[in-house]
């Protein structure tokens, strides 16, 4: 086990190298600049600016640099916040998107989970048709749209939470869920279809047949089966809640790490756009070993070799 | 009789009482959505609105920024100007820093070099250029700061040396730009606009809070020399983008005011007075880049602008009150007391389709045939969209002739224009300052904005000769001229003068606007519930 | 009626002749019983034929615009309404039929044929083919879109084609990974040992025995990536990468109207009652087909 540990982390290493090989590659082949404006600059103004920032290196000396300054977790300044530096910027939106990622996936599991099993053990009911319906309609609303309801029924119309902000546990509430609609709706189609299919084996009938015991247990370790392609989900799931949603956290104006990927590109913001996205690679690869690391409790028959 | 007198005497006085008490009671906190995050609170590094609307809190320049563009004395008591108009003197009052130490006339020529610096490449360093040798000194001409038109003479006294006769220089003394610096603080911290515990101000608030992404809280500066006069103790402001959740809060209570309104609810708004236009001096337009045929064709560019229905755009896709445009300088620059685009009246119709048909008939392309496919570029804006999808229908309706929409990405737009790799451009510009020459200098033959690379001699000649004297009258009729010329050969087709959408409460009072944009807080109060 | 049937080397039966279908025309029988998944199969023709015929015949274009009646609700004029320009929204909707449930129909097809199978292949050969081709699903994940999607719009013309294009390099991750977790847990069971034992070929073995074992999975992916495909559509076509304006998906009209949701909800109501009737057609025709797919029900129902 832990030889395939290891094995993985060297791989993982990789992914980020080729993933930050990837991203500078594009980030640079596309127009615009961070100091690309309206209000232009003098030629002579800009050359100065690039030089500053040492963007008129050659390329493979920046990305060389790049590398280099990543290798000793300092990810540079940000261009477009002048007083900020990327570090700055990840360690203080990232808590705040994880708090909000991780109660949006709580209530995905918790809400999901179950409603799936329902469905599944009680299959065509109608307890089956409502919660499917719901976990549908979780899935087709959008977040944005979801988003702009939960601010204008609770927060305008009805009054009982904050519309937007952050601070206290009432500013949470609503964004979880609207973040975690989508997964909930998933997370509960998987479970009742991978349920179902389980349950529809053998063993499972005859364990039926032969009494509470028996089913107990039998279901037990059919959850654990079933369950597979829900923590398969799960893994990229998390790690991109965990970083940030864009859209909820700008129409609830949170101040966390999701807005920041999708301006730095807006911004050209090349630091900014290379740590967040190393940042977020480190989170995919890891949540992946530890889904990996998770089938070998869930089916111990399952090898990696 | 007596104790008559003092029953009369009583009653007076408690009829007084309700007037006594139409003094601000209430909480004297102003929440306000500043809608963005501000990128930096450097006088000399900031460019946007929100930024502006918290500088222009927490530092004064040497004069105030006034609503009207009045010049009212603000670090400056007093000054002199030069026959010549090439001289001015000013005289500092007795200020403070917000750390205690004086306010001199070094911190201002330290901060205005410093804007021109080349190492600290100020976008908006091109607001002193109007300063001797500002421009030299900026595009590295001239490697020695000293001979640059600025210059402590003493602690308290500022020399001033422009390049040319700048009547409009007076507008740009309390631009944010031209505010000052503690100049012993950024020497040693270089990022004293950071974070609230090093900064360090000379405006009537200072700096409290700032978490970025979330909010900046601002309080009454007791050392401010005119503290008397400001009547909030404190701001705090948000930063919601999202515009209905922004109203949303507003409504809810949340906020007292917001500098962004969704577009669609504001009908709804003005009805219950919620909504203000407030003046913007600016100007929303279709770019034609003249060497692309048929564009370069000035019968051409004139049908495509007189095919475009303004008042239904304003009417009914903008509904804030713009105001079709009728020249290219919009309203609200006022000198001398004229208002320049009132003075130069309309110099084309808003919207002419028989006129349109028949030039672009004269111009070879009868009912449209023939004429080639265009694209019109624009960035991403549901706003822009919906002008380009009506535009594209009134053309082929009017004109009988195609055009497509390409939408792109903010800086791949930008970059597009850079590079005159388009057809025709949407593009809007703000002024900087109140004068026509923030609008109409953009187009002389060779400038970095005249993307759509028109040229015209007689135009240029007219808007180098408003350089050339201070004489206002003679100044403004060389304008009148050049915009004249502007319209008949329409490099580009003006669509609507912008203005400023706020949402403020009823209990808000004192508010104004800057018409470069930035909501004017510091004479604020609130009026008791 | 009785018959005796002799089989070579087998005890003789007597066995009641039955009509031979075969697996495909048991499953369409089984499928033909599920009322649901009929009503699925249905609402999605029914949508495939209004996208076809329905914008030639409403008496709007899509691009009509009526500064007149803007924002305005649903009306005998205007079945669904106004939008912003005074636009029949049920002509846009119909018109937008066309975008949508071409995405959607395409990005299904681009689950199922290229996440499926590269799934299938990495959770079933394992160690370090699985390793390199997961590796590979990582590093997709973790290079942003928005990068990849501003390159593709500078470097190809605007159209529907680099739609396909942006999600078909992403959309597939999800089913591939989540194909291969089941995989890996079904080729050590009994059956798989079994085929392998007697010889079967390996394409075989995926085809006929592995992938049909994760219907379940692999048809509640699908079906609901669809919408998450016409949102990622609609941004796309937002900042500028897909169809342009005037022309409009079910997800463009939806999220562009999300502005207006106060002022005009029927802008935001009808585009996505539509998403929504599409997503639960294809569920319950998915949840139908899986159903009649299934190895183990045969012969039952």
């Amino acid at each position: 086990m832990s030889r395939f540990i290891v094995r993985r982390l060297v791989s993982m290493l990789l992914v980020l190298w080729v993933v930050t090989t990837l991203t500078f590659a594009l980030m640079k082949a596309i127009p615009g600049g961070p100091f690309t404006a309206e209000k232009r600059l003098p030629p002579e103004v800009l050359v100065n600016l690039e030089a500053r920032y040492r963007l008129n290196d050659p390329l493979w000396k920046q990305y060389l640099d790049y590398l280099g300054n990543m290798a000793r977790f300092d990810l540079g300044p940000s261009f477009k916040y002048e007083d900020l530096t990327v570090n700055d910027i990840i360690r203080e939106g990232f808590p705040v998107s994880a708090e909000l990622g991780v109660l949006a996936l709580l209530f995905a599991l918790a809400v999901g989970v179950p409603a799936g099993l329902v469905s599944a053990l009680r299959q065509y009911s109608t307890a089956d048709y409502i919660s499917m319906l719901w976990a549908l309609l979780g899935v087709s609303i959008p977040s944005f749209l979801l988003a702009t309801l939960f601010i204008y029924v609770f927060g305008l119309r009805l009054h009982v939470l904050p519309a937007g902000g952050w601070g206290t546990p009432a500013h949470v509430l609503l964004p979880a869920i609207a973040l975690g609609m989508y997964p909930t709706g998933f997370i509960a189609r998987l479970t009742r279809s991978s349920m179902l299919e389980v349950i529809r084996q053998d063993y499972v009938r005859t364990a039926r047949a032969k009494g509470l015991a028996e089913i107990v247990v039998t279901y037990r370790h059919a959850l654990k089966n079933a369950i597979i392609p829900v923590v398969t989900y799960l893994g990229p799931i998390t790690a991109a809640v965990l970083t940030g949603s864009f859209v909820v956290e700008r129409i609830f104006a949170i101040p966390g790490l999701g807005r920041h990927f999708v301006t730095s590109i807006y911004n050209r913001d090349y630091t900014v756009i290379m740590g967040t996205t190393v940042f977020y690679s480190v989170f995919l690869v890891g949540m992946n070993l530890v889904v990996d690391v998770a089938y070998g409790f869930l089916d111990p028959r399952i090898r990696f070799d | 009789m007596h104790r008559f007198k003092v029953v009369l005497a009583l009653a007076v006085a408690m009829a007084l009482v309700p007037m006594a008490s139409a003094q601000p009671q209430a909480s004297q906190v102003l929440r306000w959505n500043v809608a963005t995050d501000l990128e930096t609170l450097d006088p000399a590094k900031s460019t946007g609105i929100p930024e502006a609307t918290v500088i222009y809190l927490l530092y004064e320049g040497l004069t105030q920024r006034d609503a009207k563009g009045r010049l009212v004395p603000g670090m400056a008591e007093r000054w002199d100007i030069s026959k010549d108009g090439l001289t001015w003197t000013f005289y500092l009052r007795q200020a403070r820093w917000s750390n205690g130490q004086m306010v001199t006339a070094a911190d201002f020529e330290f901060a205005w070099k410093r804007a021109l610096d080349p190492a600290v490449a100020s976008d908006y360093a091109y607001q002193l250029y109007y300063l001797k040798n500002g421009k030299a000194y900026n595009t590295g001409k001239i490697k020695d700061a000293g001979q640059v038109g600025v210059v402590a003479k003493d602690a308290r006294t500022l020399v001033v040396t422009l390049e040319n006769p700048t009547p409009f220089f007076g507008d740009l003394l309390s631009f944010h730009t031209l505010m000052p610096v503690p100049k012993a603080v950024v020497t040693t911290t270089p990022l004293w606009a950071g974070k609230a515990e090093t900064f360090v101000g000379n405006g009537p608030f200072v700096l409290k809070e700032w978490r970025r992404q979330n909010r900046i809280v601002v309080e009454r500066n007791p050392q401010y020399w005119d503290a008397q006069s400001i009547k909030l103790a404190r701001i705090e402001f948000s930063m919601i983008e999202a515009e209905s959740t922004a109203l949303a809060q507003y409504e809810a209570g949340q906020l007292d005011g917001s500098s962004n309104v969704p577009v669609a609810d504001i009908p709804r708004l003005m009805k219950s007075g919620d909504f203000k236009a407030m003046p913007y001096i600016g100007t929303y337009y279709y770019l034609f880049n003249t060497t692309r045929k048929p564009l370069d064709d000035a019968r051409v560019r004139r049908a495509l602008a007189f095919a475009i229905n303004r008042t239904l755009i304003t009417a009914r896709i903008t509904r804030a009150g713009e105001k079709p445009a009728v020249g290219f300088v919009p309203s609200g620059i006022v000198v001398n007391g004229v208002d320049f685009r009132a003075a130069g009246g309309a110099l084309m119709p808003v919207y002419d389709p028989a006129l349109a048909k028949r030039l672009l008939a004269e111009a070879g392309y009868p009912d449209g045939k023939g004429f080639p496919v265009l694209t019109i570029l624009y960035n991403t804006s549901q706003r822009h969209k919906t002008i380009a999808e009506a535009i594209q229908e009134m053309w082929r309706q009017n004109l009988g002739i195609k055009v497509n929409l390409t939408n792109q990405e903010w800086k791949v737009y930008l970059q597009t224009r850079e590079e005159h790799n388009f057809d025709i451009a949407r593009a809007g510009w703000i002024g900087d300052y109140r004068d026509p020459k923030t609008f109409l200098d953009m187009f002389i033959t060779g400038s970095s904005f005249n993307e759509g690379l028109w040229s015209n001699n007689a135009y240029d000649r007219f808007v180098e000769a408003t350089t050339k004297t201070a004489d206002q009258t003679a100044r403004m009729k060389a304008f009148h001229e050049a915009e004249k010329i502007f319209i008949r050969e329409m490099p580009l087709a003006p669509i609507y003068f912008y203005v400023n959408p706020i949402l403020f409460k009823p209990y808000v009072q004192g508010l104004e606007s800057d018409p470069t944009g930035p909501p004017l807080l510091r004479s604020v109060w609130i009026v008791g519930s | 009626m009785a018959t005796t049937i002799m089989r070579k080397g087998r005890p003789a039966a007597v066995e009641q002749e039955r009509p031979r279908v075969g697996f495909w025309g048991d499953a369409w029988r089984r499928l033909r019983r599920n009322r649901a998944a009929m009503a699925g199969l249905w609402i999605t023709v029914f949508l495939m034929i209004a996208a076809l015929i329905g914008p030639p015949l409403s008496p709007y274009r899509y691009s009509d615009q009526d500064f007149d009646h803007i924002f305005e609700g649903p009306s005998r004029a205007h079945w669904f309404g106004t939008d912003e320009l005074g636009r029949d929204l049920l002509t846009r909707v119909l018109y937008g039929a066309r975008i949508s449930l071409s995405i959607g129909f395409v990005a299904s097809f681009v689950n199922v044929v290229i996440g499926v199978t590269y799934g299938a292949i990495s959770g079933y050969f394992g160690g370090k083919i699985d390793n390199l081709m997961m590796r590979i699903v990582d590093v997709i994940y973790g290079v942003p879109l928005l990068l990849w999607v501003i390159l593709l719009m500078v470097v190809l013309e605007p159209g529907l084609i680099n739609i396909y294009i942006a999600l078909g390099t992403v959309y597939w991750l999800t089913m591939a990974r989540i194909v291969r977790g089941q995989v890996l847990s079904l080729r050590e069971r009994e059956f798989t040992e079994a085929a392998r034992a007697l010889g079967v070929s390996t394409p075989r073995i995926l085809l006929r025995h592995i992938v049909p074992n994760t219907m379940g999975p692999i048809i509640v992916t699908m079906t609901l990536s669809v919408p998450q495909a016409i949102f990622v559509e609609a941004f796309l076509s937002y900042i500028g990468l897909g169809v342009q304006a005037p022309m409009a998906s079910w997800g463009s009209l939806a999220s562009d109207a999300t502005e207006v949701l106060r002022v005009a909800p029927h802008l935001v109501f009808f585009p996505g009652l539509a998403i929504v009737i599409t997503m639960l057609a294809f569920n319950f025709l998915g949840d139908g087909l899986r159903d009649a797919l299934d190895p183990r029900l045969r012969g039952t129902m």
